[in-house]
Formats: C-alpha cells, sequence, structure tokens
C-alpha cells in the first residue's frame, strides 16, 4: 500500500537556484511558433510561492508598457528553460500581492545588491534598526 | 476485461510533451484476484467476482469458509480481501479463478470509465442540493427566507406534495460514474494508474476502473 507521497508522477524532477517571494528574478521561457522553438525571457518580480512537489508553482509580475503583467510558472514546467536570480528582495512577507494595488515608485522592491559585500549589507542594515527604534516612541506618542 | 477495483491516494500533476499540466488522480489499482464466476447456467447472468486489498482483522466464518472452499479446489493460497465486486462479462469461461487481474489490462491514452462514492455532504439545503436560486431579496420586509425554496405545489387541488419534489436532505455518499477519463501514466510495479482529471470520492476511497470497450 502506497500514499501518495510514494508516488512521483514526474521522473527527474528539476532542481532550480533557491529563489524567494521579492527576488527578481528572469524566466527563460521555450516558446513554440509553428514548428520552430525559441527561447523568450520573462523578467520580473516573484510575488507567491505556493504548492509542493510537483504541482509547486510561483507567480512573477512585471510592469509592461504600464500594464501589470503576471505569469504563473510551475517549477517543473518544461517550457522553462532557465531562471536567473537577478535581484534580492528585501520584504517582510510571503504574499506581495499587495502589488497589484501600488504602482510607479511605491511598487518598487528594495533590493539587496547580488554584488554589494556583506560588510556593506550589514552596516545598511544597522542603520535601519537605528531608523526603527528611533521612529518607534515617536508613534507611541 | 471488464474492470478492477483501486483506492484513490489523491491528485497530482504530470506534463505533456508541448509543456501543458494535466491535472491526474493517482489510483492504487489491483491486483485483484478472480474470486468466482457466475455463469448463466448456474446463477442466471454471467460475471466475474474479483477482490481487492487484504482484510487482515473481522474475517467471519462465511467469508473464510468461501475461501478455504476455493484454496482447497484450486490449490491456492488467496486471503480474503477487503472488498468485492462482480463485473458483468460476456464470456466467464475465459476467465480462472484465482487469476491476477493487474493495471496491465488497460493502456496508456485509453479512455476508462471511473466509478466511485461521492463525499458526503450531510443535510444541506435546496440551493446547495439542487442548484435553488433562492427567495427574492430583503426588502419589503422580508428578512429570513433568502435560502427558502419557495412554493412545493398548489392548493386545494391536488391537496399534497408530488412525489419526488426537490427539497432538502441528504446530499452526497452516492455512486457516481465518470466517462471517457484517459489513462495518462501507469506504473505497474507499484499499481498504479494516473487518471486525467477529477474522479468520485474521498482520498482512500474504493474506485472501479472499468474498460469502455
Amino acid at each position: 500500500m502506497f500514499t501518495i507521497e510514494d508516488i512521483s508522477p514526474i521522473e527527474n524532477p528539476v532542481e532550480y537556484p533557491s529563489f524567494r517571494s521579492g527576488d527578481h528574478i528572469r524566466v527563460h521561457v521555450r516558446v513554440k511558433e509553428g514548428d520552430k522553438e525559441r527561447i523568450q525571457p520573462f523578467e520580473g518580480d516573484v510575488i507567491s510561492i505556493r504548492g509542493s512537489k510537483e504541482s509547486k508553482t510561483f507567480i512573477v509580475r512585471k510592469i509592461s508598457n504600464g500594464v501589470g503583467v503576471e505569469r504563473i510558472f510551475p517549477f517543473q514546467s518544461p517550457k522553462i528553460a532557465k531562471i536567473e536570480l537577478l535581484k534580492e528582495g528585501k520584504v517582510r512577507r510571503a504574499k506581495l500581492f499587495y502589488l497589484r494595488g501600488l504602482s510607479g515608485k511605491a511598487a518598487r522592491i528594495k533590493s539587496k545588491d547580488l554584488n554589494r559585500s556583506s560588510k556593506k549589507v550589514k552596516a545598511e542594515a544597522e542603520v535601519e534598526s537605528v531608523v526603527t527604534e528611533v521612529s518607534k516612541p515617536l508613534s507611541e506618542e | 476485461m471488464p474492470g478492477i477495483l483501486g483506492k484513490k491516494l489523491g491528485m497530482s500533476n504530470v506534463f505533456d510533451k508541448d509543456g501543458n499540466r494535466i491535472p491526474v488522480t493517482v489510483i492504487e489499482a489491483g491486483p485483484c484476484a478472480i474470486i468466482s464466476l457466475k455463469t448463466r447456467e448456474k446463477n442466471g447472468y454471467n460475471a466475474i467476482q474479483i477482490g481487492f486489498g487484504n482484510k487482515k482483522k473481522h474475517i467471519n466464518k462465511p467469508m473464510a469458509g468461501i475461501y478455504r472452499k476455493i484454496n482447497v479446489d484450486k490449490a491456492l493460497t488467496l486471503e480474503p480481501a477487503l472488498i468485492h465486486k462482480e463485473f458483468r462479462v460476456d464470456n466467464p469461461g475465459e476467465f480462472t479463478v484465482g487469476a491476477e487481474l493487474t493495471v496491465e489490462i488497460f493502456s496508456v491514452g485509453e479512455k476508462v470509465k471511473l466509478r466511485g462514492k461521492t463525499k458526503g455532504k450531510g443535510f444541506q439545503g435546496v440551493m446547495r442540493r439542487h442548484g435553488f436560486g433562492g427567495v427574492g431579496g430583503t426588502t419589503h420586509g422580508q428578512s429570513d427566507r433568502l435560502r427558502a425554496p419557495g412554493s412545493i405545489g398548489s392548493s386545494s387541488y391536488p391537496s399534497r406534495v408530488f412525489k419526488g419534489m426537490k427539497m432538502a436532505g441528504r446530499m452526497g455518499y452516492v455512486n457516481v460514474t465518470v466517462r471517457g477519463l484517459k489513462i495518462i501514466k501507469i506504473i505497474p510495479e507499484k499499481n498504479i494508474l494516473l487518471v486525467q482529471g477529477a474522479v468520485p470520492g474521498a482520498v482512500n476511497s474504493i474506485v472501479e476502473i472499468l474498460k469502455t470497450n
């Protein structure tokens, strides 16, 4: 007797570089036109990761010509050729659906620059903690 | 070859060669041993009886006796099955008692019929059970009839409610057959069938998978 966990409907599941909600990624999508196949990148912010195993998906949101476009990709989709992690985002929640209601500057996600040294990132974090400490008593009043 | 019994394990998905996602139900089906053959001469109809699963506890004496008789007569070592089902066949003489039906009686791409018992929904009102629209709105002083069935018949004639009138009551836990589901994948070593789409019943419930031709 088996449980569903013992069954893997997909052979050789693919592993992608780990990314999280808020990260800026580029997904290379295989597009079929007639009998030709080419690769089309889709670049945007990851706003949600959900599901598990073969039904795990992620949503990428980008602003294209002023219009918000979202695509849901299953991790195991054979249409994905490659995923590039461009920027790590600094976000406080796992689902960033609130971005849908924002536009322009407000819809930006603060990023951790991948090329920046860890020291600088640390210093920045410290500055931020000071700022929050200062602002705390103010908000209590 | 009429069909096989299985246990619904849950749902998942696979991808076809174009990259489309296909929802599948994972079913552990068989192996089902043929327990007995019913013939027109002896029983009035032609069928085979098969068993699925292994009943380890609470085997009553009549059941134990049936299996003892099969095992002695045919020199077999069958264990009492959890569930038995009969499938009508044209010619039961083609089958032998003790032979096992496995997922290999099916092939990938074949359309099958699946029968299962749906999840029980309990006592439900007419809106959920029969898709009624409910009664009007909340104006004109009306406040608590939003989900009511409305009129259930006329007045002095016929002075009764017709039989079969759709009313509130127990919903679900009935046998439902879904036809034309495609077999996406077969894993013979694990007795697993992947069938496209949803199948009636809760996880771990018993389903019948029937050949359609």
